[in-house]
């Protein structure tokens, strides 16, 4: 499973996009949902929050995984680097690989599964991520 | 509480040693007191969170579609975000060195790090508090930004009271309090004589001697007569060492072409375009591109331009010719 690529998967950034998330995630900072008040802090427009970049790296690992390891899976823990902004009418793109496969604490498989994700957006990287998880029986 | 907020005093001038001091207040407060979360973690705003987000991992839907009654792992944050009310509580300590950067002219903020850990799934009913300290604070530092110092805080969610209580997800946050690196005025002058000078020798001598008097030099080999780019001792195809040149004519096309914004070059004005030049003569040639590079694209007429550095260098440069 080491070396496994995840399917690429991008993400059509809309204004509506940005702001829905950032209320879903109750993040009511102005940088999130005005861009008359993001312009004045310098900010090319509004832009994605890092809890809906949290949950943006899940999905994308999750929707992998209910397949590829079970529909039972657990994410144990993300990691996430931030990089460039994700503004809206910009696209997020993401690609992951499988980096690591331990056994379980009784030898089995699937233990703990550790994906690298890369999102990118024109500017570069909006985020690098390292994210484990574990199958159904743990 | 001594030690507090109330403790801070942040009028004067401010230096490392200073900041260090104010700083170290915050991490004698230690771990906050457990703040709870607005509401229970609740179906409802689960399925906002899900339905913004495009998630569809069935497991998040409502216990009458089926689904297990727990929270997606992402959204541990999300419960005890402050919302709209502005008010901290005295005692945090990342809201308390924010204070102290602000005041110590350090009033820019960028997350780099958020990293997570699940220590359970969290149920529906379920009722998570968090407490907050302060882990780290390092700098300064000269980033890409601007000099800032990164702070760290470690952030703890937990269910149920007292030494009953049991910890479901951390949170290790980081950000740069920075001050913005004052941005060149657009007018200041790149010192072009700074640029990285172009390998010189018995090869490729005849294509600078030729810059210098305003001629794009191709190679030519003298015994068959084919042109090559970039120059060489031997000719490809029949080997002969013997070596000449013809003068372009300095027009061609962008066969492909780049925008470098970084990392810095000495010299040169970024975002700098470089474009591989398919030449009339039929070989290809790298240049910049420097006049009308706002529209360039690939297929666009380019024209040589040569642009003088100093005595021993003139660059050959490209503009695109409508």
């Amino acid at each position: 499973m080491i070396g496994t690529a995840l399917p690429a998967w991008s993400l059509p950034l809309t204004p509506t996009l940005i702001v829905s998330t950032a209320i879903a995630t109750r993040d009511f900072q102005d940088v999130h949902h005005d861009r008359d008040l993001a312009q004045g802090h310098g900010s090319k427009d509004i832009f994605m929050n890092i809890l809906t970049t949290t949950g943006y790296v899940q999905k994308y690992v999750g929707d992998w995984a209910r397949g590829a390891v079970g529909p039972d899976f657990r994410i144990t823990s993300c990691g996430l680097r931030l990089g460039a902004p994700a503004y809206p009418y910009d696209t997020l793109t993401f690609s992951g690989t499988v980096v690591e496969n331990s056994d379980d604490a009784a030898g089995r498989q699937p233990g703990t599964i550790t994906i690298d994700v890369l999102g990118l957006v024109s500017l570069g990287n909006h985020v690098n991520a390292k994210v484990t998880l574990v199958g159904g029986s743990a | 509480m001594s030690g507090g907020l109330d403790a801070l005093d942040l009028s004067g001038d401010w230096d490392h040693d200073r900041i260090m001091a104010e700083v170290e207040k915050m991490f004698a407060m230690g771990e906050t007191s457990p703040r709870a979360a607005r509401d229970p973690i609740n179906q409802p705003m689960i399925n906002n969170w899900t339905e913004a987000i495009g998630e569809t991992d069935p497991r998040y839907a409502s216990s009458a579609d089926g689904g297990a009654g727990i929270a997606p792992p992402a959204m541990a944050q999300v419960w005890t975000m402050y919302g709209l009310d502005p008010t901290r509580p005295a005692d945090d300590p990342l809201h308390g060195t924010m204070q102290i950067f602000d005041a110590a002219g350090f009033s820019s903020v960028l997350g780099t790090n958020c990293d997570q850990t699940y220590l359970r799934d969290v149920r529906v009913g379920e009722h998570v508090s968090i407490t907050t300290k302060l882990e780290s604070v390092v700098g300064p530092k000269v980033t890409g930004v601007g000099e800032g110092y990164f702070v760290s805080t470690l952030n703890t969610w937990w269910v149920g009271d007292g030494a009953d209580r049991e910890a479901v997800a951390t949170m290790l946050f980081r950000v740069l309090k920075f001050k913005p690196a004052a941005r060149k005025p657009a007018e200041a002058k790149i010192d072009r004589t700074k640029l990285v000078r172009p390998q010189m020798n018995r090869d490729t001598q005849y294509f600078w001697d030729g810059t210098a008097v305003g001629e794009l030099r191709i190679q030519k080999c003298n015994a068959c007569g084919e042109l090559r780019h970039p120059p060489g001792p031997m000719c490809p195809s029949c080997h002969a060492h013997d070596r000449g040149y013809v003068v372009a004519t300095g027009k061609g096309t962008v066969f492909s072409f780049l925008v470098h914004h970084a990392p810095y070059l000495p010299g040169k004005e970024l975002p700098a375009t470089l474009a591989l030049i398919e030449l009339e003569e039929g070989l290809r040639m790298i240049g910049e591109v420097q006049g009308g590079r706002e529209t360039i694209t690939v297929g666009s007429p380019v024209q040589v331009v040569f642009e003088k550095i100093d005595d021993s260098l003139t660059l050959a440069q490209w503009e695109v010719i409508a």
